[in-house]
């Protein structure tokens, strides 16, 4: 497989320059969105609501980046007509960034969520569950970015395979939550704040194993969506 | 006679998806069935992408080219070429100048026979037969397959004698057939409700997107089996480049076409399978989708993005 990370400059200075730009303004949006979902959940665990607060307002920036980097990709596809590993690029960017923006939409569900626990008063429980998804998905997004700028679909592969232990995980953490409302049906709303928010980072993890499939996209040019994990790895080991 | 080719049992060319008569692959629907590689067929729903070194297996062999090498006195402008041609689809050879595309699409209908110092080894077979074979009537051949140029270059004639031309050769002298065919092929090139009202005009009148299409059309009166076209929009603007495109996809329900083209983006929008050469040697041959979106090699890569090779 040929390795189009190397891949030698466009007779066009121009054009590589706009190819360059979508990645470092992905890369750029990412990190943004990283920060929205570590800081969200910073925010509910350490009950800070000026951070929280902080969190829901950004989200603005992160959405007007979505709509501009998307223009810049309509853009190049109009006047360059890009063909293969720079179309997969345009198009593996737009699916990316529907993914961050959604992410970083799912970042300001948790800092709402943040904000009304701190007026009702901290749940009795979850925050351990919160703490150990929350820590897990930021690791997933932030392994994605890493694999989408390094091209590097090892990594890729082990955020697909992550999702799938968040997942679990996720299933256990709503068990205890349920029977805890049980026990105590007193703390049945603030309980409900808490299971919102793990609903949240359990989104936040199937959108980062979004991009890291589009990643796999990009280089291999195989689309790996609604594939299990042992399809994908297996294509991958036919194609290298 | 050449025509008699359809007698030979294609089989001893070596390539599965051809049949003898071209009854057994297809039913009259046009539908493919009792295929030797059907199975293949299904697997390779699954997964597209598989089986590029083979693009054509579910695809009927027009022209099967093997082995084919061409050389200009000392220089060598084709070097080991082998591909096939698959019957009514489009197929486009492209490359930077001088890879030799122009020259394999001549090698079709022997045009580099009227080149001095040229010299050919290996096989082109079209429907089994070796048109390079000392029986083939060169003139036949050149009746079968149909060649469009860059261009247009139309007889300074009418349009009506222009397209009349190849049938008036063949001693076809009634003009009930002759006005029939003319209309015919004058449609099936997209041209007539442009033209029908001023048939005896000079063709020189035309514009040059329709003197095109006239040239199309010229080369359809006689009904061949293979068109090729030679960069056939490279002199036209874009509308009727458009035009010209549309025609070749509605030719090819009748037709094999193969075509020349510098315009990468046509060979993306036009063709079924395109063949990407360099220097004289067949690099990659696939789907066109495949090409154009996932290339194995990094020459067709670098080429059709437009980087540095």
């Amino acid at each position: 497989m040929k390795d189009i990370s190397s891949h030698t400059h466009h007779i066009s200075q121009q054009y590589n320059r706009e190819l360059d730009e979508i990645r470092t303004n992905l890369a750029e949006m990412g990190g943004m969105v990283q920060r929205q979902v570590n800081e969200a959940i910073a925010s509910l665990i350490d009950a800070d609501m000026t951070k929280a607060e902080a969190v829901v307002r950004r989200d603005n920036q992160v959405n007007k980046m979505e709509v501009s980097i998307d223009e810049e990709c309509v853009r190049i596809l109009a006047r360059r007509q890009p063909a293969a590993s720079d179309l997969r690029l345009v198009i593996a960017v737009t699916k990316a960034i529907t993914d961050l923006e959604r992410i970083g939409d799912e970042a300001r569900k948790i800092a709402r969520q943040a904000i009304s626990l701190n007026r009702e008063g901290a749940s009795p429980r979850g925050y351990v569950e919160v703490r150990h998804i929350g820590g897990q998905v930021s690791r997933m997004l932030s392994d994605a970015l890493d694999a989408f700028a390094r091209l590097d679909t090892e990594t890729a592969l082990q955020v697909v395979q992550t999702d799938k232990t968040v997942d679990m995980e996720y299933g256990t953490a709503m068990r205890e939550m349920i029977t805890f409302m049980i026990e105590d049906p007193r703390s049945i709303s603030r309980v409900l704040n808490i299971m919102w928010s793990l609903r949240s980072l359990e989104r936040i993890g199937d959108h980062a194993r979004n991009i890291a499939q589009y990643v796999i996209y990009l280089v291999k040019g195989e689309d790996v969506r609604h594939e299990s994990f042992e399809t994908i790895e297996e294509q991958m080991r036919d194609e290298s | 006679m050449f025509i008699e080719s359809n007698e030979i049992d294609k089989t001893e060319t070596g390539l599965q998806a051809v049949s003898s008569t071209g009854n057994n692959t297809m039913n009259d629907n046009g539908s493919a069935v009792s295929h030797p590689d059907s199975a293949d067929i299904d697997s390779r729903t699954s997964s597209p992408r598989r089986g590029i070194t083979n693009p054509l297996v579910d695809e009927r062999v027009k022209l099967a080219v093997q082995d084919l090498n061409l050389f200009y006195g000392e220089g060598q402008a084709l070097k080991n070429i082998s591909l096939d041609i698959p019957e009514k689809k489009v197929t486009a050879f492209i490359g930077p100048s001088g890879c030799g595309k122009s020259t394999l699409l001549r090698c079709f209908n022997r045009m580099n026979d009227l080149v001095d110092n040229c010299r050919i080894e290996g096989e082109i077979l079209m429907d089994g037969q070796n048109i390079y074979d000392n029986k083939i009537d060169v003139a036949e051949l050149r009746r079968q397959v149909g060649m469009v140029f860059q261009k247009p270059n139309p007889f300074p004639k009418s349009i009506y004698e222009n397209v009349a031309y190849g049938l008036r050769l063949q001693g076809v002298k009634s003009r009930r057939v002759l006005n029939e065919v003319v209309e015919n092929a004058l449609r099936a090139a997209a041209l007539w409700e442009e033209v029908k009202d001023r048939l005896h005009d000079n063709a020189f009148g035309l514009s040059g997107g329709q003197q095109q299409r006239l040239v199309i059309a010229r080369a359809i009166a006689i009904e061949p089996e293979v068109i090729l076209l030679d960069e056939p929009a490279s002199a036209l603007d874009p509308i009727s480049t458009l035009k010209i495109e549309e025609l070749i996809y509605e030719l090819k329900d009748q037709y094999t076409i193969v075509i020349v083209t510098h315009n990468m983006q046509q060979a993306a929008r036009a063709s079924d399978y395109t063949a990407f050469m360099y220097l004289g040697e067949l690099v990659e041959y696939g789907n066109t989708d495949t090409l154009f979106t996932h290339p194995e090699k990094k020459q067709t890569e670098d080429y059709i993005t437009g980087r540095y090779g």
